[in-house]
């Protein structure tokens, strides 16, 4: 009860505070200028030819998990800066002081701020991710081969990081929780880049720098399961063996052992966040 | 802050459901040896006080004496390193036990992107007591923010935001409310709205801790009064105990013999010049003067004047913090010794 009436109170936050609206313009922008793009795609003619519409599929592919990064990367960014404020702001400025003298249990409050994020950053890259889908199918015809899983792993992505946003605000103000997120968050990605130049060369102490990584931190080892369910699969083997390093393209499904990790991740987290916010004076 | 009532826990759990009924209600506070550290600063040592069902207790002291950390302690806000609470009779780690807490804090802010109704809807349902719209209407006219109710609090001022803050511990039907410094944003009309609110909370049996620098708000509300010096009680009681025994000053001509003599059966006797000071004994029921100056006009005394002499609160708490007086003669200061 008190967790969702907090959830709702984060939601309309998000709503009142025009973070809703501001996105929605910077994505109906960015929807737009994707889809012109995309359209001009097919019959473009480069230095090898005129590209045919199976081409303009793999390039298509290629495109679309770079915009799906774009979004994650939004919502990355929105969340972890809604997440900052939302806890160590309130605290800060008072606002928390007339609530958590209520009946209620600091651990629901914590859960129904969770919810609250967790319904703003997964519903907004669900539903940006899947305009997205479309206006590339509408421009060139490409269709992901698992658009729902991929979507699913995005929204995954953002519940990490919102959680980890929300952990470090608990602690820290809420500027510092919102810029070492995305720090981090952004280190993990560049790390990941590293561990698949590490594989594509054949140095697996390289490699093992993105592996290490994925698991401490699950951003990028998500985003990267969210990319192979967006790309054609034989965009790969055209890019062939020496471009297996290439950042916006994935070499292999997510295993169910990976997904149960971040799931751990997310509850040990969130278990920490609780249990410092618990024990926090205000 | 009797001591009756902090030395032995008070509803606490145990008894059986017979001895429970015939006890009178538990206090609305009880609190007993609560220590506070901040790193090496102790902010608050060995605090022990209660408050009783329809009560108003103040809490008096100097900046950083502990008053807002004692309060945080008592509503769950700030872990205290130890003691115990009581509110309500719950114990205060249990969250039901602020079912029917109201609560201003000192630093008053709410949610900017909200309306003031919205507020109070907020806290209704956080605290799950029914209260229809027409009860939190009129809590928003209680505190003269009838016609305001629609507007964002984002667009309010102090003073506004401080009115908004107590309506929102107003509003869910408390039966005791915790109001610190309630008018420190508040106009001198605000202030009296405050006092009227106390006063009515009190009419209703609603105990109220107050914490307030403005002393002449608290000797006019408070039934009992709890100064904190450095973290510690330094003294308490209620005002009559706090403010010891009255006294009446009176210029007389003639006053020699027997009419001095009838001077001294009134009480202890001071003089200076043709002014008499006689200190009243506790239990005056009122016609000690009366009767005095009678009797002193029937001894052929000539009458210039008669004052009564009452020690301020503000001047027994300067002279509690200053330590220029012993802090506990005939007041409770039982518990900091405890």
């Amino acid at each position: 009860m008190t967790a969702l009436t907090v959830a709702g109170l984060t939601l309309r936050e998000a709503f009142r505070r025009r973070v809703v609206w501001a996105l929605l313009i910077l994505t109906v922008a960015l929807l737009a200028l994707s889809g012109w793009g995309f359209s001009k795609l097919i019959g473009l003619d480069t230095e090898l030819g005129t590209m045919t519409s199976g081409e303009a599929r793999l390039v298509a592919s290629v495109l679309l998990n770079l915009i799906m990064f774009g979004f994650s990367l939004i919502a990355a960014i929105g969340t972890a800066f809604l997440a900052g404020p939302t806890l160590a702001g309130e605290v800060e400025s008072g606002q928390a002081l007339a609530m958590l003298a209520r009946p209620v249990r600091r651990s629901a409050v914590l859960l129904g701020k969770w919810l609250g994020l967790v319904a703003f950053g997964s519903g907004y890259v669900v539903l940006a991710g899947l305009a997205q889908i479309l206006v590339v199918r509408a421009a060139v015809g490409y269709w992901p081969p698992s658009p729902a899983g991929g979507l699913a792993l995005l929204a995954a992505q953002t519940v990490v990081l919102l959680t980890l946003a929300l952990l470090l605000s608990s602690v820290v103000s809420p500027m510092a929780s919102g810029i070492v997120a995305v720090g981090l968050f952004g280190a993990t990605w560049v790390a990941g880049v590293v561990g698949g130049i590490g594989r594509a060369l054949g140095n697996e102490g390289v490699e093992r720098v993105g592996t290490v990584s994925r698991v401490i931190l699950p951003t990028d080892g998500l985003w990267r399961g969210a990319m192979n369910a967006f790309q054609d699969p034989i965009a790969l083997v055209q890019m062939g063996p020496g471009e297996a390093g290439f950042p916006f393209l994935s070499d292999g499904s997510l295993t169910v052992a990976y997904l149960a990790w971040a799931a751990v991740w997310i509850a040990v987290i969130w278990g920490l966040t609780a249990l410092s916010f618990q024990r926090r004076d205000l | 802050m009797t001591s009756d009532t902090a030395a032995a826990r008070p509803g606490a759990p145990g008894s059986g459901a017979d001895e429970l009924a015939g006890l009178p209600p538990s206090p609305a506070v009880w609190c007993s040896g609560l220590r506070k550290r901040y790193g090496r600063r102790t902010a608050v040592d060995d605090v022990s006080f209660s408050v009783a069902r329809g009560e108003v207790l103040g809490l008096l002291g100097p900046n950083g004496a502990g008053k807002t950390s004692v309060i945080k302690m008592l509503l769950g806000l700030v872990r205290p390193d130890a003691g115990e609470v009581l509110l309500l009779g719950r114990r205060a780690t249990d969250p039901r036990s602020r079912s029917a807490v109201g609560y201003l804090p000192e630093l008053f802010r709410y949610q900017p992107w909200l309306t003031a109704a919205e507020v109070l809807d907020l806290h209704v349902r956080l605290a799950r007591v029914p209260v229809p719209a027409a009860g939190r209407r009129e809590c928003l006219a209680l505190v003269g923010l009838g016609d305001r109710a629609g507007d964002r609090v984002g667009g309010f001022s102090k003073g506004m935001q401080q009115r908004l803050g107590l309506a929102v511990a107003l509003v869910a039907r408390p039966e005791l409310v915790v109001l610190d410094e309630p008018t420190s944003a508040l106009d001198p009309l605000g202030r009296v709205d405050v006092r009227d609110i106390v006063l009515s909370l009190k009419s209703r049996g609603v105990a109220v801790l107050l914490n307030s620098h403005l002393i002449g708000e608290v000797e006019r509300v408070c039934d009992r009064v709890v100064i904190l010096d450095q973290g510690r009680v330094a003294a308490s009681g209620t005002l009559a105990e706090l403010l010891g025994q009255r006294e009446v000053r009176l210029r007389l001509v003639g006053a020699e013999g027997r009419a001095e003599e009838r001077l001294r059966a009134a009480g202890s006797l001071t003089r200076s010049g043709d002014w008499f000071t006689v200190q009243l004994p506790a239990d005056d029921d009122g016609v000690t003067v009366p009767d005095l100056v009678r009797d002193l006009v029937g001894l052929g005394v000539r009458v210039h004047a008669v004052e009564p002499v009452r020690i301020s609160l503000e001047e027994r708490l300067l002279a509690v913090l200053r330590h220029d007086e012993p802090a506990h003669d005939g007041a409770g200061h039982e518990e900091a010794n405890r």
